[in-house]
């Protein structure tokens, strides 16, 4: 399935998560701490926070729990 | 309204549910996740994964109630949870509440932690399994526990370059333990076939990071052994100092802890009547203990108090091995003074250990540094504060939030 992460098309298999399809876009950087430090994904089963990115609009969703929908919207910080 | 609401659809959770579905109570699962298994048998696409599958179709044949994507983030009354999910929020009340909510990986702060591609071990290994693409990448694999040789064989089997294994704790700690072993003969043959899906990647004991590197994201790790410290150049290190329970919601219920997690009866019910709690939530014992404690915690919730008893010289055994692998994996002192006083110590608020440590308690830091206070709710930060400063997470009652992720991280 394909979902566009920064406004770049990636495919991923069925049953990825979001956090996948981000790191397959080449983004390392998911969110900007309240400092402006670059962030990624820490735990990988949704208690740290770290790889919160916006969905379809949404903001503060974490990548690392939502599995992908084709079509899907996805930003991070940059 | 449930006879037996069950959250967190790792082992302890499945086997308690499907014990109480057996039994004849209406059962709910909840679980965060969207499939269930928990930690160990955590999903690879989309679909469950090892023994997983089979517990789900039991629990499914005995009618229990699964909610995927639900995270319990409130307790409004005794008797009732509200959980969130994608959709929306919803109620759930219950008779029974079973809280096999499992663990997280501890993390301890060092300089360059922050960097993106610093991971947890388990971190990177569930990452792999939902997909992240990590094969022919160079990857060092540290911290302490057994995960950590559970994390580099499933990382060089998706063809991730493991460059070593840095385990904190010392040789002498590790063969201690690993005569114990001999009076578990199951776990001696799991350690071996562990030991030979690793052939090749240098095991380092008494080794640890001591910092990670990189412009905007990790490019090499420093690594202290003895006196010698050198730098190995990596795309990922995947970093874990063992595990610590979740307890964020037995708190809320106000249950009382123990010196490893929620404190328990025989029967596996908590300080407060009608709520149960099995698994790592009670304490870190491994896959064997989870099952059984879950089992017997579903058959009392469901009143079936002779099943549960016929299960405690199994829980004793699985409890005494626990007991031997908290021993030979226990944190060194060195590790609490590689965050430096510029540290950050609260990744979600970007507070430093040397703020932190000029604070009372945990009081004085939420409310002087807002340390613990982002959208974490201190579950990273708490682990490292409890190592690094003494300070028990629970000694403070959690403010109950009754808002949604985005509500949190706002302000
Ligand atoms: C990151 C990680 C990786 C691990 N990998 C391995 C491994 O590869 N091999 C191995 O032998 N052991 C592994 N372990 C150890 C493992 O925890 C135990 O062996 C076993 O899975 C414990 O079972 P459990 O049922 O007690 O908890 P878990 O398996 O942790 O299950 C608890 C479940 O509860 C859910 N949950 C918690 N709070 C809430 C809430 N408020 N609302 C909804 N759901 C909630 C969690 O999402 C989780 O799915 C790992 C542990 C961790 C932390
Ligand atoms: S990686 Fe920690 S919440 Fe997603």
């Amino acid at each position: 399935m394909k979902v566009s992460v920064n406004g770049r098309e990636v495919t991923v298999a069925a049953g990825s998560m979001v956090s996948t399809a981000v790191a397959a876009a080449g983004v390392s950087l998911y969110r900007r701490s309240v400092t402006g430090e670059p962030r990624g994904p820490v735990c990988g089963m949704g208690i740290c926070f770290e790889c919160r990115v916006r969905i379809d609009g949404r903001e503060h969703c974490r990548s690392c729990q939502i599995p992908c929908v084709d079509g899907m919207e996805v930003r991070t910080d940059v | 309204m449930f006879d037996v609401v069950v959250v967190g659809a790792g082992p302890a959770g499945l086997a308690a549910a499907c014990r109480a579905a057996e039994s004849g109570a209406r059962v709910a699962l909840v679980d965060d996740n969207p499939v269930a298994g928990g930690q160990i048998w955590r999903a690879g696409g989309g679909r469950p994964a090892g023994p997983a599958a089979a517990w789900i179709r039991r629990a499914e044949r005995n009618g229990v109630e699964w909610l995927a994507g639900a995270r319990v983030f409130a307790v409004p009354e005794p008797g009732k949870l509200t959980i969130e999910q994608f959709a929306g929020d919803r109620e759930l009340g219950y008779e029974k509440l079973i809280l096999a909510t499992g663990a997280r990986e501890r993390f301890l702060p060092f300089p360059g932690w922050t960097l993106p591609n610093v991971m947890g071990a388990g971190g990177l290994q569930a990452l792999a399994k939902s997909g992240l693409d990590v094969a022919g990448k160079p990857v060092v694999v540290a911290g302490s526990g057994p995960l950590l040789l559970a994390v580099a064989k499933y990382l060089r089997a998706r063809g991730a370059r493991v460059l070593l294994i840095a385990e904190q704790a010392d040789q002498a700690a590790l063969l201690r333990f690993g005569v114990g072993l001999v009076a578990y003969p199951g776990k001696l043959a799991q350690a071996v076939q562990l030991r030979a899906g690793l052939f090749g990647i240098p095991y380092l004991t008494g080794c640890w990071p001591v910092e990670a590197r990189g412009p905007e994201k990790l490019e090499s790790v420093m690594l202290r052994r003895g006196r010698k410290t050198w730098t190995e150049r990596c795309d990922y290190l995947a970093c874990g100092f063992g595990l610590a329970p979740n307890l964020e919601l037995a708190a809320l219920l106000g249950c009382r802890m123990s010196a490893t997690g929620v404190a328990v009866d025989e029967l596996q019910q908590t300080s407060v009547a009608g709520v149960y709690s099995a698994g790592e939530a009670t304490g870190i014992g491994g896959l064997d203990l989870a099952l059984t404690e879950g089992e017997i915690a579903g058959f009392a919730a469901a009143g079936k108090t002779r099943e549960a008893r016929a299960r405690f010289g199994a829980r004793e055994r699985h409890r005494r091995f626990a007991g031997g692998l908290e021993r030979a994996f226990a944190l060194r002192e060195e590790l609490k003074h590689l965050a430096q006083d510029d540290t950050l110590l609260c990744r979600c608020e970007d507070v430093p250990l040397g703020r932190v440590r000029g604070c009372m308690g945990w009081r004085e830091a939420k409310l002087h540094t807002r340390c613990g206070m982002g959208p974490c709710q201190g579950r990273v930060c708490g682990g490292a504060v409890e190592f690094l400063l003494g300070w028990k997470a629970e000694s403070v009652r959690p403010p109950v939030f009754p808002a949604r992720i985005g509500s949190l991280s706002r302000d």
